[in-house]
């Protein structure tokens, strides 16, 4: 299945052990954040602030490494790396991609609460 | 309970705007036991640090308001030299960025996703460079305060040398000198005065060792020095106090090189003594050099009894100079180590041309020659001018009178009465203020000889009316001396009076001592002819042979004796 490239399931299940109780609230604060990038990443695209795209880009990329949501990790960096050069064309299709992945990695997560 | 500083609880201060990393964080730092801090921005972070001083710090690089670059150079900044660990969380790969924060102060990195073993590690590695630095610093101001304290102490230690040395310091033209500022802690002490007679004595010494234990002798050595030059005293007396005291005083391994000249400017010569320092110049007229080397071993090394005080005695004509100087000119080093050395030093003299440069020109060339080797401080050098003495530098005639400290012409009368006729001695009363005369402390055992036999005539022949031919009988002595015992409690009347009568002459001086008492006297016939054999002849004939002259007078009951001493100089 190709939902299981989406997410490393050996970090997740660290980090259950790490977090304990706490592991629902880490899931939790997780898909919130993640939104709250998301709509930055989107709004920094419209206004043309490759800047901003590139913050927000790295903020997330970050917090999906450490959950363990591999892929969107990697997209993060390909659009990170794209806002870096100024290269904003395109990105609106990348964008777009994430979005969908991450509904997929959510979606996979609430199998873990 | 863990004592071990690295297992102390450690806090941790976390500051990252993605609440997912900063819980993850935190929950991992909490299970592995530490306390921690959060920080939601970069500002947030440098107010809690400030606030709670954590002992590591991990920084997102990117936050709002404050970035994690600009809040680690502001928490560096905070800490001052206590080492604050910052880790920066990153899933920064590329070089420049993984630099930058490096420059602004970064310790290390942390990259998402963490792995809770190696923060684990770095935490603890971190903590303990912590705990070393702080260590360090401890170290470091300990040392600090002591060397502050090293310092104070050294710096009383050279005012109080200072005033002792600085007692008798001639300002003349005859002596030129340096010491290095600290010379007394490198072990060089130089002590030069004027004797009463207008002569300079002078004394560069270098006490084996160096600091407190080489300044420690230097201080014995200036106040004996000081003492007897004030007083009169001839060099080899000098020496040979400063020798005994060292010798008592230091430790074994301890002792002093040293030199010491008189200069006769009257007579125009130059008595030196020179007990392990290098070699003296002494530079002539017609530009010869003439070496006077170490003949004897340094002071405080040998007892008294073998200590050989015997200065060579130099004739200098006026113009010709004399140098003395410790083996820090001599072993002074370049940077490549060479020291500057005998030849060196030669050569400066066979160049010269103007020898009233020639100090200068010596110095000049030592301190070009060491450069800026460290031990660029460490010379001494004394000049010494054989030049007529200005009458107003000194007048030796007046000085003899004048001089304070000194015993000249006085006169003294003691009298004994008979209560203190059994219990008291007068003699070491009267020899300790003869003593006082420089002129007669070589002759104290010729002195309490003379006084005590007419002392002791006096009493007893005197006074007591006792007949020395008593103790021709066999059992003589005994019988005389139970009398004298008896006699001496019991009387009532009488007295001994001692005039004692000093006089400076031109060469020396004159010691009347004129003992007097109250009983009826003696025929001087009966003297005279009193033969050899008898014991109660021999003490006046004793003092007529220790004396200049010796004279009885009224009807036997005065006995005269003059004693003339005279400078060796």
């Amino acid at each position: 299945m190709s939902d299981n490239h989406l997410i490393d399931h050996e970090i997740l299940s660290t980090l259950q052990d790490v977090m304990g109780d706490d592991f629902g609230l880490l899931i939790e604060t997780y898909l919130s954040d993640s939104e709250g990038r998301l709509s930055a990443m989107q709004k920094a695209l419209a206004s043309g602030d490759a800047e901003a795209l590139r913050c927000a880009a790295h903020s997330f990329k970050g917090s999906c490494s450490n959950v363990g949501a591999t892929t969107l990790a990697a997209q993060c960096q390909l659009i990170e790396q794209a806002a870096l050069n100024k290269q904003l064309i395109g990105l609106e299709t990348s964008l777009v991609t994430l979005h969908s992945e991450f509904s997929q990695v959510r979606r996979q997560l609430a199998g873990y609460q | 309970m863990g004592s071990r500083k690295d297992e102390r609880l450690i806090t941790v201060l976390v500051a990252d705007d993605t609440s997912t990393d900063r819980l993850i964080l935190e929950a991992i730092l909490r299970k592995q036991g530490h306390r921690v801090l959060s920080a939601e921005d970069g500002e947030q972070a440098v107010a809690v640090y400030s606030a709670e001083r954590p002992d590591i710090v991990l920084l997102d690089a990117l936050m709002p308001k404050l970035d994690g670059f600009a809040a680690a150079r502001q928490i560096k900044t905070l800490a001052g030299e206590e080492l604050v660990p910052i880790l920066f969380l990153t899933s920064l790969t590329d070089a420049d960025s993984l630099v930058k924060c490096l420059d602004a102060g970064g310790d290390d990195f942390l990259s998402k996703p963490y792995n809770p073993v190696i923060l684990q590690a770095k935490i603890r590695s971190f903590f303990r460079m912590r705990a070393m630095q702080r260590t360090m610093l401890e170290q470091r101001d300990q040392i600090a305060r002591h060397n502050e304290h090293f310092l104070q102490e050294q710096t009383v230690a050279k005012q109080v040398f200072d005033n002792i040395t600085s007692g008798g310091q001639v300002d003349s033209k005859h002596l030129r000198y340096y010491l290095s500022p600290l010379a007394v802690f490198n072990g060089d002490v130089m002590v030069a005065s004027t004797t009463p007679a207008g002569n300079l004595m002078l004394l560069l010494g270098d006490f084996t060792g160096h600091g407190l234990p080489a300044a420690i002798g230097a201080m014995p050595l200036a106040t004996t020095f000081y003492g007897m030059v004030e007083k009169g005293f001839a060099m080899s007396d000098i020496l040979a106090e400063i020798n005994s005291k060292l010798k008592s005083i230091l430790p074994v391994g301890l002792f002093c090189c040293a030199s010491m000249v008189e200069m006769n400017f009257r007579k125009n010569t130059v008595r030196i003594w020179n007990g392990g320092l290098p070699a003296a110049y002494l530079h002539r007229n017609d530009g010869q050099v003439e070496q006077i080397k170490s003949s004897h071993l340094p002071l405080g090394v040998l007892s008294n009894k073998k200590f050989k005080s015997d200065p060579a005695l130099i004739s200098m004509a006026h113009g010709e100079r004399l140098y003395l100087w410790s083996d820090g000119i001599h072993e002074a080093r370049d940077l490549d180590g060479e020291m500057y050395g005998d030849d060196r030093l030669l050569a400066e003299f066979a160049n010269n041309q103007q020898p009233d440069e020639l100090f200068d020109d010596l110095l000049k060339s030592v301190k070009h020659f060491v450069g800026l080797s460290e031990k660029s401080d460490d010379l001494s050098l004394v000049e010494l001018l054989m030049a007529p003495v200005d009458i107003a530098d000194v007048n030796p005639d007046s000085q003899v009178v004048t001089t304070q400290s000194q015993l000249a012409e006085w006169g003294l009368t003691f009298e004994i009465k008979p209560s203190s006729f059994a219990i008291f001695d007068p003699l070491p009363l009267l020899l300790s203020v003869l003593l006082e005369v420089p002129g007669l402390r070589n002759h104290s055992g010729t002195l309490y000889t003379v006084i005590s036999e007419l002392y002791t005539n006096a009493l007893e022949h005197g006074v007591l009316g006792l007949d020395s031919s008593i103790k021709d009988a066999p059992d003589g002595f005994d019988r005389y001396y139970q009398l004298r015992r008896d006699k001496t409690q019991t009387i009532q009347n009488g007295f001994v009076k001692i005039d004692l009568a000093h006089k400076m002459q031109a060469d020396g001086g004159s010691l009347t001592i004129i003992v007097a008492d109250s009983g009826s006297g003696f025929s001087l016939a009966d003297y005279t002819q009193k033969n050899d054999k008898h014991y109660s002849g021999r003490g006046l004939k004793l003092v007529q042979s220790l004396c200049d002259t010796l004279e009885v007078r009224g009807d036997g009951n005065i006995v005269a004796a003059t004693f003339c001493w005279h400078t060796d100089d």
